[in-house]
């Protein structure tokens, strides 16, 4: 349980930190000179296509391991379930 | 004998509810507290903000509704009476009918009060063009009714049914909700917008009757065990 | 069958490892430039999900009124992935949509009712979770409701001109542009398959599990 939450922690950070990384910029409200202006949309694109692809990565493979995960523990318990009644019809 | 057992059913809850008013009182006052709370919210230095009238008074509707399908089905939980009334041999779907109607009722009397409380408050021109107001309301309200009533119905068994309503219902009605508050803001304008104001009536209709068929598909086999 | 799925498992996470040549190689577009790239991943992830979408509402509705089992498993496989890949979606959207329309949301049709379409399908992952008993009923009823919403997110984007591109971009693809997208897109609906039959399996053996409990219990 804590791995998985820690898994899903890790996977909201990698999503975070493009997100905090380009956000808009504060608007300016008194005097500035024109040369002082920010550059509109000077956002490297590379970065978010790369969170795009690697979240897509993440996404999957932890989806994978839920069902790997889950399948383990129903067929962990059938082979209990076989082994008592193995037991019991002796 | 599907429209007379509907009938019967908005009848039956209809006596019920005049004897005692419990529901149509406590969902009354919640929708005016609801319309306090985003007043609060969406009034800046005593102005309401623009188009904020038409947002605060479908949300009310939405948030009072939802309470009110909870508590009508609670009533049946409670006296055990859905399964008597499953039981009837009366069309099934006439019965979803009956309940669907009985919220629309409910609903149209609480928004027979908010709508002008909520002109007032917020400043609004509500009633330029009243008959289309009434129409849109009027979609609007059913359409709600119309999912609200299958989905309370459904988890009248369930253990979380108080959350869930709201969690299953709210993402179902956004389309509702998005045309209602579009269409009231069309009718706020100066002039009216009423060309607006028609298309998203018709919108409202369209998903009526598109909720409203797959309910009734869906009501038979959902209440059978 | 059983043994296919780990060579085609292989297959797809070395194609979704390729894939990013594949893009780059692909014709450069001219008014978004590199962002526009995202697309090769977003739109087929968008038509995965609806196409999960109305496989669990198709499934949900044979349940409803057939009682088939077998339906029912296949529900609630495809709307663990509708949400998967609606989620998806919805981060790889905004992430393109930061460089290429200046803000990360917008509330026009289409990602208003794809972000509601997610939030059914999440709701109807709650009710299987938490509904208690009928809840497979109600879920299924949930799906069939959430089902109707598919095409209008579909056509939302034709009838209300948005920044959103319209779905005819994609039958009219530049040559350049096409065989990165299909290929991207096959590796895609190859993972969504892969994913709903591991799904399906896993709640097949939770099915034997029952009745091997039931079995004990007589």
């Amino acid at each position: 349980m804590m791995r998985r939450l820690l898994l899903v922690v890790w996977l909201l950070a990698g999503v975070a930190a493009p997100v905090l990384a380009f956000q808009p910029p504060a608007a300016q409200s008194e005097y500035v000179p024109v040369k002082d202006l920010p550059p509109v949309d000077q956002l490297p694109a590379a970065p978010l296509l790369v969170a795009a692809y690697s979240f897509i990565w993440l996404a999957a493979m932890f989806y994978l391991w839920t069902i790997w995960r889950r399948l383990g523990k129903v067929e962990a318990e059938m082979r209990a379930l076989e082994q008592r009644r193995t037991h019991s019809s002796r | 004998m599907f429209v007379r057992t509907a009938l019967l059913v908005l009848r039956k809850d209809f006596a019920i509810e005049v004897k005692s008013r419990e529901i149509l009182y406590t969902t009354l006052l919640f929708a005016l507290s609801c319309v306090l709370v985003f007043s609060i919210a969406f009034v800046k230095e005593g102005e309401p903000l623009e188009d904020a009238a038409a947002g605060i008074l479908w949300i009310a509707i939405e948030f009072a509704g939802t309470l009110a399908l909870g508590r009508t089905f609670e009533r049946e939980r409670y006296g055990e009476t859905l399964r008597a009334l499953l039981l009837a041999p009366a069309p099934r779907a006439a019965i979803y009918v009956g309940k669907m109607l009985g919220i629309v009722v409910l609903l149209a009397v609480c928004e027979l009060l908010l709508v002008p409380l909520v002109a007032l408050l917020f400043r609004s021109r509500l009633f330029e063009e009243p008959v289309l107001l009434v129409a849109l309301l009027l979609t609007g309200t059913i359409g709600f009714a119309v999912v609200g009533s299958l989905f309370a119905a459904m988890l009248v068994r369930a253990r979380t049914r108080d959350v869930m309503l709201p969690i299953l219902l709210y993402p179902m009605t956004v389309p509702l909700m998005i045309g209602g508050v579009r269409g009231t803001v069309a009718l706020t304008q100066t002039p009216v917008d009423q060309a607006s104001a028609v298309m998203w009536i018709v919108l409202l209709l369209c998903m009526d009757a598109v909720f409203l068929i797959l309910a009734l598909w869906t009501f038979e086999p959902l209440m059978t065990e | 069958m059983k043994k296919a799925f780990l060579p085609l498992l292989l297959l797809a996470a070395a194609m979704f490892a390729y894939a990013p040549v594949v893009i780059a190689h692909a014709d450069y577009e001219s008014t978004m430039g590199l962002v526009q790239k995202v697309m090769y991943f977003h739109a087929p992830s968008g038509m995965v999900m609806l196409i999960s979408a109305v496989v669990c509402g198709v499934a949900s509705a044979l349940y409803l009124w057939k009682k088939d089992p077998a339906a029912d498993r296949v529900a609630i496989a495809a709307a663990e992935l509708t949400a998967l890949f609606g989620l998806i979606v919805l981060v790889t959207g905004p992430l393109w949509a930061r460089k290429a329309w200046g803000v990360w949301w917008v509330w026009e049709a289409r990602l208003t009712m794809s972000f509601v379409g997610w939030l059914i399908a999440v709701g109807y992952l709650f009710v299987r979770k938490y509904g208690g008993p009928g809840s497979d009923k109600l879920g299924a009823a949930l799906a069939v409701f959430g089902t109707a919403n598919v095409p209008f997110i579909y056509v939302s984007v034709n009838i209300w001109r948005t920044m959103h591109p319209m779905t005819t971009v994609v039958p009219t693809l530049q040559p350049g542009m096409r065989g990165a997208f299909w290929f991207s897109a096959l590796t895609l609906f190859l993972l969504y398959g892969l994913l709903l039959t591991a799904r399906i399996h896993l709640e097949r053996q939770r099915t034997a599990l029952d009745q091997l409990y039931l079995a004990e219990e007589d």
